[in-house]
C-alpha cells in the first residue's frame, strides 16, 4: 500500500525545509533508516532518515524546493504500485522558492511554465503565488528585484510597473532606471534560511531584550601560562576558547542567576550551565553548545568544542548541538579585534564578547610601568534577569578567575 | 490642402479609378440616376455613362453575383451596399463565390472586386438597420476588409481596394459621409494592410478603426488634461492586420484598450484583444481592455441607442482602468 512520506521538523523550529538533495532516485528500494535525502532546514543541513521502506515510487519536492511540516514530499510503496488515486489525492503545499531561479532564464516563455506544472499531473499545486502583472515580473527580473518584497498596489494586490518603479526609487542601493553607478552592477541576493533565522532571532532578542553592556580589561599572562604548561602534558593543544568556556562556567556556579531565561511571568534558572559558543560560517553563524560545563574537565569540553565545531563548518550540527545555550561567548579575538558588544543569544540571558589579547604598558600599584598582556571582556546582560551589579559581580569574579587560574579550582 | 468630405474622398477615388481603367464598373441601387443613397456615386453616370454605372433592382444577391461574375470575366466592379445591413442578403455569394472562387479555382480565377457602402449605426434607424457587420466579413478567408476613418484614408485606400485582385470589402458609415478632412489633389494610394499611428502618446495605445476614431479622439483630448498621453493606434485595415504597428505601440505603453462599433463576442476588438495578449505578454502591465457596443439589438429611443455604443466617457473609464486610476 503506498504511502506518503511527508515532510518532518528536522530542528525545533523549522517550519519549512528546503531539500538540497535526494539521495534516493525514483525507483530506489528504501529501507527504515536509510537517508531518504539532505533538508535545509532554518539552520543547518540535515538528514532526513526515512523511517518508511519500500520503494520510492515519486519524487513530489524537487531538489531546491520547500515543503511545510506536514505535507508530502514523496510516495513511497511497493514496486510498481499504482499510485494516480493517492497522487490526485494529494495537496501539495510546496512554497517555491522565491529566487530567480523561478524564472531562470530571460527567453522561458510563461507557456512553459505553464507546461511544467500541468505536466505534474498533481492537483494544482498550492504555489504562494505573486499576483504581478507581466511587465512588472519582467521589469523586476531585468533589475534582479526579488517580487516578493515588493507591496502591489493593483487590484487583489496585483504588483505592477508603478510598484516596481517606486521600489526602485525607495532603495536607491538597487540599480536604478536610470542612474549609470560606476561600480559593478548592485546584485540581490536571496535570503537563506538560514539568513532569515539570524535575523528574525536577533533583531528579536535586540528589540525585545533590554541590552546593557559591562567592560573590563583582564590580563592573561597567568592564564596564558598555565594553558602553555597544560598543553605541554597532552597531545593536542586545548584552546583559549575551551578555558574560557571552563572559566565562564565556573564564575556562573557562583552567580547562578547569570544561567537564566526570561520567561515573561517567571524566571528560569537553568539546571545546567550550557555554553554555546558563535562559530562564524560561509553563510551565516551558529552556536554549538557544550552541555553542562559546570560538571565537565579543561580536557572533555577542548574535546566536545573540537568536534562541535568541525561539524558547525560542515553544516552538520543537528538541532541539539547548536540550540539552548543558557550562556554565549563570541570570540572576535582572532580577527584583532579589540573589543566588542555582542548581541544576546536568546534563550540565554548574557553573552561575552572577547577580544583579541595584547601587550599593553599598565602603570602598576608601585606607579612603574609595565608590560602586560590584556584582553578586553565586554558582557551583554539582559536587564530584566541580570541587573547591573549582578552582572559585574559576575564579570570581576570571572576577571579574577582568568587571572588567577588556579582559583577556578575552588 | 483641399479639406473635402470623405464622401467627396470615395467619389474622387472612383472617379480617378474608372477614368483610369476603363474596367472599372459601378453598380448598385439608385447609384446612376439618383446619384447614390448617400449622393457618394454623385455626377459618376453622367460621366462614365450607364454601361459602367448601373442601377440594380432591390436584390442584393442578385447584383453581388453580377458583380462578381463580372470580375472573374476580367472587370473590376464596385458594388454599392445601400447599407452593410442589406448585404446580409448577399452574404452566400461574398463568402461562397467571391471569397472561395481564386482558392477552389487553383488561381485560374481571380476576383477584382470591391463591395463597399455604410456599416454600422447612424441615427433613428433601430435594430434592423444599426448593425456594425464587419465580423461576419473579417471572419471570411478569402476576403480583405478595410475601415478607413478619415477622408484621406478613405480616398487612399478605396483606390488601392479598386486595384486589388481580390475581393476587398470596404466599411463606410453614414454618419461619416460629412466629415471632412485634408485630402492632396495629387494622386496617391494607401497599401491595404498598414495602421495608422493618429496620435501618438506614451501611457496607453488605444486602438479603433472607422467611426469610433472621433468618440477616441475627443478621449484622448480629455485624457491629456489630466496629463495621461494616449496614442490612437487607426486599424484601417482589418484583415489583413498591421501586427506590428499594433505591438510596437503596445510595447512602448504596456496598455491597451480596443475600441469598436461592433458587438463584443468574437469581434474585431477581442481578437486584437487575444493577439496583444499573446504577443506582448511580458509587455502588458494589465489585462488588455474592450470597449464595444453593448450587447443587445440597437434600441430606438435615442438615449438608448447613444448608451449601446462606445462613447467618450466609456474610452476614459476603460484607460482610466488600464492605468488603475
Amino acid at each position: 500500500m503506498a504511502e506518503q512520506i511527508l515532510m518532518i521538523a528536522l530542528s525545533p523550529t523549522m517550519e519549512t525545509g528546503t531539500i538540497s538533495k535526494w539521495e534516493k532516485k525514483e525507483g530506489d528500494r528504501v529501507e527504515s533508516g536509510e537517508v531518504l535525502c539532505q533538508v535545509e532546514t532554518d539552520k543547518a543541513v540535515m538528514d532526513y532518515e526515512s523511517i518508511q521502506e519500500g520503494v520510492l515510487l515519486k519524487i513530489l519536492v524537487n531538489e531546491g524546493e520547500q515543503a511545510s511540516i506536514g505535507t508530502p514530499i514523496a510516495i513511497i510503496g511497493e514496486e510498481g504500485e499504482d499510485i494516480t488515486e493517492l497522487l490526485s489525492s494529494i495537496k501539495r503545499d510546496v512554497v517555491s522558492e522565491k529566487s530567480p531561479e523561478v524564472y531562470p532564464k530571460e527567453d522561458v516563455q510563461p507557456s512553459d511554465i505553464r507546461k511544467e506544472v500541468v505536466s505534474d499531473r498533481i492537483s494544482v499545486p498550492k504555489i504562494d503565488r505573486i499576483m504581478a502583472s507581466p511587465l512588472a515580473r519582467r521589469l523586476a527580473e531585468q533589475r534582479g528585484i526579488d517580487l516578493a518584497v515588493i507591496k502591489g498596489s493593483g487590484p487583489r494586490g496585483r504588483i505592477i510597473k508603478r510598484d516596481i518603479v517606486s521600489y526602485i526609487e525607495a532603495t536607491p542601493s538597487t540599480a536604478s532606471f536610470e542612474v549609470i553607478s560606476p561600480g559593478e552592477k548592485d546584485q540581490i541576493i536571496p535570503v537563506s534560511p538560514k539568513r532569515a533565522i539570524i535575523a528574525q532571532r536577533l533583531a528579536e532578542s535586540k528589540f525585545s531584550a533590554p541590552h546593557y553592556y559591562l567592560r573590563l580589561k583582564v590580563r592573561t599572562d597567568d592564564f596564558m601560562k598555565a594553558r602553555k604548561a597544560l598543553n605541554q602534558t597532552l597531545e593536542s593543544r586545548v584552546s583559549v576558547n575551551a578555558f574560557l568556556i571552563k572559566f565562564v562556567a565556573e564564575t556562573i556556579k557562583r552567580h547562578p542567576i547569570i544561567n537564566s531565561t526570561w520567561q515573561k511571568d517567571t524566571i528560569l534558572r537553568h539546571g545546567s550551565i550550557d555554553i554555546g559558543l558563535a562559530v562564524a560560517q560561509d553563510d551565516g553563524l551558529i552556536t554549538p553548545v557544550v552541555r553542562d560545563c559546570g560538571n565537565k574537565g579543561i580536557i572533555e569540553i577542548e574535546k566536545e568544542l573540537k568536534e562541535l565545531i568541525s561539524k558547525a563548518l560542515e553544516n552538520k550540527l543537528t538541532p541539539e548541538e547548536y540550540s539552548g545555550a543558557t550562556f554565549t561567548i563570541s570570540n572576535l579575538g582572532s580577527f584583532g579585534i579589540e573589543e566588542f558588544t555582542a548581541i544576546i543569544n536568546p534563550p540565554a540571558s548574557a553573552i561575552l564578547a572577547v577580544g583579541k589579547m595584547e601587550p599593553q604598558p599598565v602603570v602598576t600599584n608601585g606607579n612603574s610601568i609595565e608590560i602586560q598582556t590584556l584582553m578586553t571582556l565586554t558582557l551583554s546582560c539582559d536587564h530584566r534577569v541580570i541587573d547591573g551589579a549582578v552582572g559585574a559581580a559576575f564579570l570581576k569574579d570571572l576577571k579574577d578567575i582568568i587571572e588567577n587560574p588556579i582559583k577556578a579550582l575552588y | 490642402m483641399p479639406i473635402i468630405t470623405y464622401r467627396e474622398a470615395l467619389r474622387s477615388a472612383m472617379d480617378e479609378e474608372m477614368a483610369r481603367d476603363e474596367n472599372v464598373i459601378l453598380l448598385g441601387e439608385e447609384v446612376g440616376q439618383y446619384d447614390g443613397a448617400y449622393k457618394v456615386s454623385q455626377g459618376l453616370l453622367d460621366k462614365y455613362g450607364p454601361k459602367r454605372v448601373i442601377d440594380t433592382p432591390i436584390t442584393e444577391e442578385g447584383f453581388t453575383g453580377v458583380g462578381i461574375g463580372a470580375a472573374m470575366a476580367g472587370l473590376r466592379p464596385i458594388v454599392e451596399w445601400m447599407t452593410f445591413n442589406f448585404s446580409i442578403m448577399a452574404l452566400d455569394q461574398v463568402i461562397n463565390n467571391a471569397a472561395k472562387m481564386r482558392y477552389m479555382s487553383g488561381g485560374q480565377f481571380k476576383v477584382p472586386i470591391v463591395f463597399r457602402g455604410p456599416n454600422g449605426p447612424a441615427e433613428y434607424l433601430a435594430a434592423q438597420h444599426s448593425q456594425a457587420l464587419q465580423t461576419l466579413f473579417v471572419h471570411i478567408p478569402g476576403l480583405k476588409v478595410v475601415a478607413p476613418a478619415t477622408p484621406y484614408d478613405a480616398k487612399g485606400l478605396l483606390k488601392s481596394a479598386i486595384r486589388d485582385d481580390n475581393p476587398v470589402v470596404f466599411l463606410e458609415g453614414e454618419l461619416m459621409y460629412a466629415w471632412q478632412g485634408e485630402v492632396p489633389e495629387e494622386e496617391y494610394l494607401i497599401p491595404i494592410g498598414k495602421a495608422d499611428i493618429k496620435r501618438e502618446g506614451s501611457d496607453v495605445t488605444i486602438i479603433t478603426y472607422s467611426k469610433p476614431l472621433r468618440v477616441v479622439e475627443q478621449a484622448a483630448q480629455e485624457l491629456e488634461k489630466q496629463g495621461i498621453q494616449a496614442e490612437i493606434v487607426d486599424l484601417r485595415s482589418l484583415r489583413p492586420l498591421d501586427e506590428e504597428t499594433i505591438y510596437n505601440s503596445v510595447k512602448k505603453t504596456n496598455r491597451c484598450v480596443i475600441v469598436d462599433e461592433s458587438w463584443p463576442m468574437v469581434s474585431v476588438a477581442s481578437h486584437v484583444g487575444w493577439m496583444v495578449s499573446r504577443y506582448c505578454f511580458d509587455y502588458l502591465d494589465a489585462p488588455v481592455e474592450l470597449v464595444t457596443s453593448e450587447d443587445v439589438p440597437m434600441p430606438y429611443n435615442h438615449k438608448l441607442e447613444l448608451a449601446a455604443q462606445p462613447s467618450v466617457e466609456k474610452v476614459i473609464n476603460g484607460v482610466k482602468k488600464v492605468l488603475y486610476i
